[in-house]
């Protein structure tokens, strides 16, 4: 048997003490002298390598670095009045008709005939087939082939889980890093070359400007799978339906599997496709992954949902719904049943009337946001079908213009580098927030740029 | 009323049987087999043949989820309870299989629930993203509840969406190079969520374990302790007390020597205390209670079996600051990175129903409910003695574990399901060490678990 890890740690002490005595009669008034205590102290390690892809991981995960950059200002500058467009944290009340739905469905979990226990792992099947109803009425996807979860990041690693650490994948630049941070957690990601800030097994498509926010296909390697965001977070573009065709049939011709993440779907104003299973044929090719944080105000609430179709299966013939449906029942056991009766009211005609306000009312913010920063002349991408505005600084390192800003306006944004080496040169500001702040932020970044 | 009230608990798991009951997947590749010592294949539901000209996408399965022998335990149980009450429609089944709480929850706690919600719906009330290792009220009154004097702290309190989750979310942590020990039998997901994890080998068939495994016999003879001078080193240890599904309580002696294995060897225990508050004894809560454990030991425990949270979803893991990987690196650091990252915090609502548990009041509560299912799980323990059954746990865990011996756990279960329409759960679903014995659940109404009594004596009379 192998021993335990020891590790032998040296403190040195030092203490003020009186000198020791001989046997004469001491004066009282001794002078305290210095002496020196080494101690020494065993602290055990155990055995177990610590997991060798954990350490591939450079910093903490991008949003609570945020929250520590925005803790350090509060603590040098307790006076500072914050303005959060930073993480795209909701601040609007959820409506009333589904805090209701949820308060009554709480209250019959005291009583024997509402008691609920363990709900499938699937989600309740009448959510299923509500979501199935509102958002691919006509797409062919049946309420069995949608899973509810609590939220489309823990999902992103369920998935990452099904497809295990021997798949390559690809990524948007810049990109929701969840993508990118499951994908070194499992495994599949290799090294960061210190050098580009990218993973070596990682193919990043650069979005941008200048190619209309989509990659050239034709200059894509091939990937097991491609994670695709849109409306994009955080460049705000919202795939045309031409993009989505083309990367459909990139999927097809390739034999790979699309992961397409619609958490901001409900943002989308102009008609763009709101799911990939608009696109003919995107059954066999795609999995989407959407969520009610965005939509309904519940990003504490915690709920989402992942569409794995009957129709996409491995290269075995294997179909990958099943696999996923072993993950879900073996890794989670369902989304809080009070999550999944908020749900519900939020798919009613009245609670998704009520959604609807309070997102137009965030496109309002976003409206106010993309005018003050083109007044400014800055060149601002996003805010039109998306929650997320998307700014340039030319020839600027985003973590310099992200501290820049919160010293001098003690607003709270993100620095486009933590999406993706595209990222840099670009702010991500977000939508969120109570009016009279989204002016005052208004008023002060055109004070100061 | 209150059996048609189990019954249509009972259909809320038609969604997962169905799906698992297939139209149109290739019936090839179904498996639906389970390691059974005989040679019998279990049939599955009639699949129609697939159409050979499906497209099929060039990526390969997961290798790892390809070697899980079938569907995880509690759907496959869920499964034939569904085929059963479809063949005996007006069957009037009870369900002591899934560990599914059934009592409702005591009002201080729902009460606390409900004015959360109503809270989210004003300005001042309106919270969004929480922290993701839960809220600090919550993480202080955990801390302060269950390990006041044993030094576990507010900040090594991390909280969850329950015990499964938190053991996937644990082995992400872990990675695929380690090796894991588990009891046998044990709960299922530490086995499966350590294949998914590509910690293991193939199942072996003959031994019915994965290779890879180290598998701690825990019997009646060796009082549900494995003998640890038997036991090879792995790096990572799963124990649950008390246990699931034996019922058996560790004692604070066996779990001194388990501290101490783990210390010699270098490995790290993952402690799974769900049933902790159904201890009736003085055996150790907590394996904190033991001196030195904080250097070795993970703990993750559950509000589900306490406050009957198995729908609302809520539980918690403590890891130590103590607890350090090989180099020196604290395994909090690399949990708190996998928390902010695979996971986005419990649901809000859901914790503000956990901080009314732990309050005076909520806690009082909880034991009213634990103690109900208590006396449920005596009701049953004396039956299948007065039967002339050897039966196990019981005293300290709503379980209780029934000696059928030679006989096969499956075919015991399919026959209480035909022959007295209550589902129980087979042995050999925890482990090869679980064959020979039936895990009968305590929860449930008073009348069902009585009526379920009455049958037993009926049927083994």
């Amino acid at each position: 048997m192998k021993a335990g890890g020891l590790s032998w740690w040296i403190r040195c002490f030092v203490c003020f003490q009186e000198p020791p005595r001989k046997n004469s009669a001491a004066n009282p008034q001794t002078e305290m002298v210095p002496v020196v205590y080494l101690v020494t102290q065993s602290i055990h390690c155990s055995n177990v390598p610590r997991n060798v892809n954990l350490e591939k991981l450079r910093s903490g995960y991008l949003f609570p670095e945020i929250s520590r950059h925005e803790t350090e200002h509060l603590q040098k500058n307790p006076d500072a009045r914050l303005i959060r467009l930073g993480i795209g944290d909701t601040t609007q009340p959820i409506p009333d008709t589904i805090t209701q739905a949820m308060a009554e469905h709480v209250r019959g979990l005291s009583t024997i005939q509402g008691y609920r226990g363990y709900g499938a792992e699937q989600g309740n099947m009448e959510l299923r087939k509500a979501i199935a109803g509102k958002f691919y009425q006509d797409m062919g996807i049946k309420a069995n082939e949608i899973f509810v979860s609590d939220g489309a990041q823990c999902d992103i690693s369920r998935l990452q889980l099904l497809l295990g650490p021997n798949v390559t994948v690809a990524v948007q630049d810049p990109s929701f890093p969840a993508y990118i941070d499951s994908s070194v957690i499992v495994g599949q990601a290799g090294e960061l070359e210190e050098k580009t800030g990218k993973y070596r097994n990682i193919i990043y498509m650069n979005c941008g400007p200048e190619n209309n926010f989509f990659p050239d296909v034709s200059t894509i390697p091939r990937t097991d799978v491609i994670f695709f965001c849109s409306p994009n977070n955080p460049t705000g573009h919202a795939a045309s339906r031409e993009q989505l065709k083309q990367l459909v049939e990139f999927a097809k011709a390739n034999g790979l599997i699309i992961v397409y993440d619609s958490a901001y779907a409900t943002y989308i104003r102009d008609g763009s496709p709101r799911s990939i299973f608009e696109i003919p044929g995107a059954q066999e090719v795609a999995i989407e992954v959407s969520s009610f944080s965005k939509f309904a105000g519940f990003t504490g609430v915690r709920l989402g949902w992942t569409v794995v179709p009957e129709d996409l299966r491995y290269s075995n013939g294997f179909p990958v719904i099943k696999d996923f449906n072993r993950i879900v029942c073996t890794c989670f056991n369902g989304a809080s049943n009070i999550a999944q009766a908020g749900g519900l009211a939020c798919l009613s005609t009245d609670g998704y009337q009520a959604l609807r306000n309070v997102i137009d009312y965030y496109m309002e913010n976003a409206k106010i946001l993309v005018d003050g920063f083109e007044s400014l002349g800055l060149k601002v991408y996003g805010g039109k079908n998306a929650p997320y505005m998307w700014v340039h600084f030319p020839g600027l390192s985003s973590w310099n213009v992200f501290s820049e800003i919160l010293k001098k306006t003690n607003i709270v944004t993100v620095p486009g580098r933590g999406f993706g080496p595209a990222g840099e040169e670009y702010i991500r500001i977000s939508a969120f927030g109570p009016r009279q702040q989204i002016l005052e932020a208004s008023r002060r970044l055109k004070f100061y740029l | 009323m209150s059996l048609m009230n189990n019954l249509s608990n009972s259909m809320i798991y038609s969604s997962s049987s169905a799906f698992l009951a297939p139209t149109s997947f290739n019936s090839r590749t179904h498996n639906v087999s389970v390691p059974l010592k005989s040679p019998r294949i279990v049939k599955c539901i009639a699949t129609p043949q697939e159409e050979q000209t499906a497209y099929k996408t060039k990526v390969s399965r997961n290798a790892n989820i390809a070697k899980l022998q079938a569907g995880y335990l509690f759907p496959e149980v869920a499964r034939r309870r569904a085929a059963h009450l479809l063949k005996y429609p007006n069957a009037q089944v009870i369900s002591l299989g899934i560990g599914e709480t059934t009592e409702p929850i005591p009002d201080v706690i729902t009460s606390a629930m409900a004015k959360r919600s109503h809270a989210l719906s004003t300005l001042e009330g309106y919270s969004g993203y929480g922290a993701e290792q839960g809220e600090k009220a919550l993480r202080a009154a955990l801390a302060s509840t269950f390990y006041g004097n044993l030094g576990i702290e507010e900040e090594d309190i991390v909280v969850s969406d329950g015990a499964k989750c938190d053991i996937s979310r644990l082995q992400i942590v872990f990675g695929s190079n380690v090796t894991m020990a588990v009891q046998d039998p044990s709960y299922p997901a530490y086995v499966d969520s350590s294949v998914i994890m590509g910690q293991t080998g193939h199942f072996l068939k003959d031994v019915e374990r994965f290779a890879n495994i180290e598998y701690m016999r825990c019997t009646p003879e060796n009082g549900f302790f494995p003998n640890l001078s038997n036991v090879a080193r792995t790096d990572i240890i799963f124990f649950c007390s008390p246990n699931n599904p034996t019922g058996a309580p560790a004692t604070r002696e066996q779990l001194t020597r388990l501290v101490q294995f783990a210390k010699d060897n270098g490995s790290i225990i993952v402690y799974d205390s769900a049933y902790a508050l159904y201890i009736s004894d003085e055996n150790p809560r907590s394996i904190f209670e033991i001196p030195g454990a904080k250097e070795v030991a993970i703990e993750t425990a559950s509000f589900s079996k306490y406050a009957g949270f198995t729908g609302v979803r809520l539980g918690w893991t403590v890891v130590p600051k103590q607890l350090l990987f090989s180099d020196g690196f604290r395994v909090a650091k690399d949990f708190n990175r996998i928390v902010c990252t695979c996971f986005n915090g419990a649901s809000n609502i859901s914790q503000a129903g956990g901080l009314a548990c732990l309050s005076p009041e909520g806690l009082e509560a909880m034991q009213e409910v634990i103690g109900f299912y208590k006396e449920n799980t005596k009701i049953i323990v004396e039956t299948f003695n007065s039967l002339g059954f050897k039966v196990y746990g019981g005293q300290n865990a709503p379980y209780v574990w029934v000696h059928f011996p030679g006989r096969n756990s499956w075919d015991v279960f399919t026959e209480i399901l035909k022959k007295t329409h209550i589902v129980t759960t087979p042995g050999s679903g925890f482990g090869p060490g679980g064959e020979g014995s039936i895990r009968v659940s305590a929860f449930g109404h008073r009348e069902n678990v009585l009526e379920a009594c009455r049958r037993f004596k009926h049927l083994y009379n």
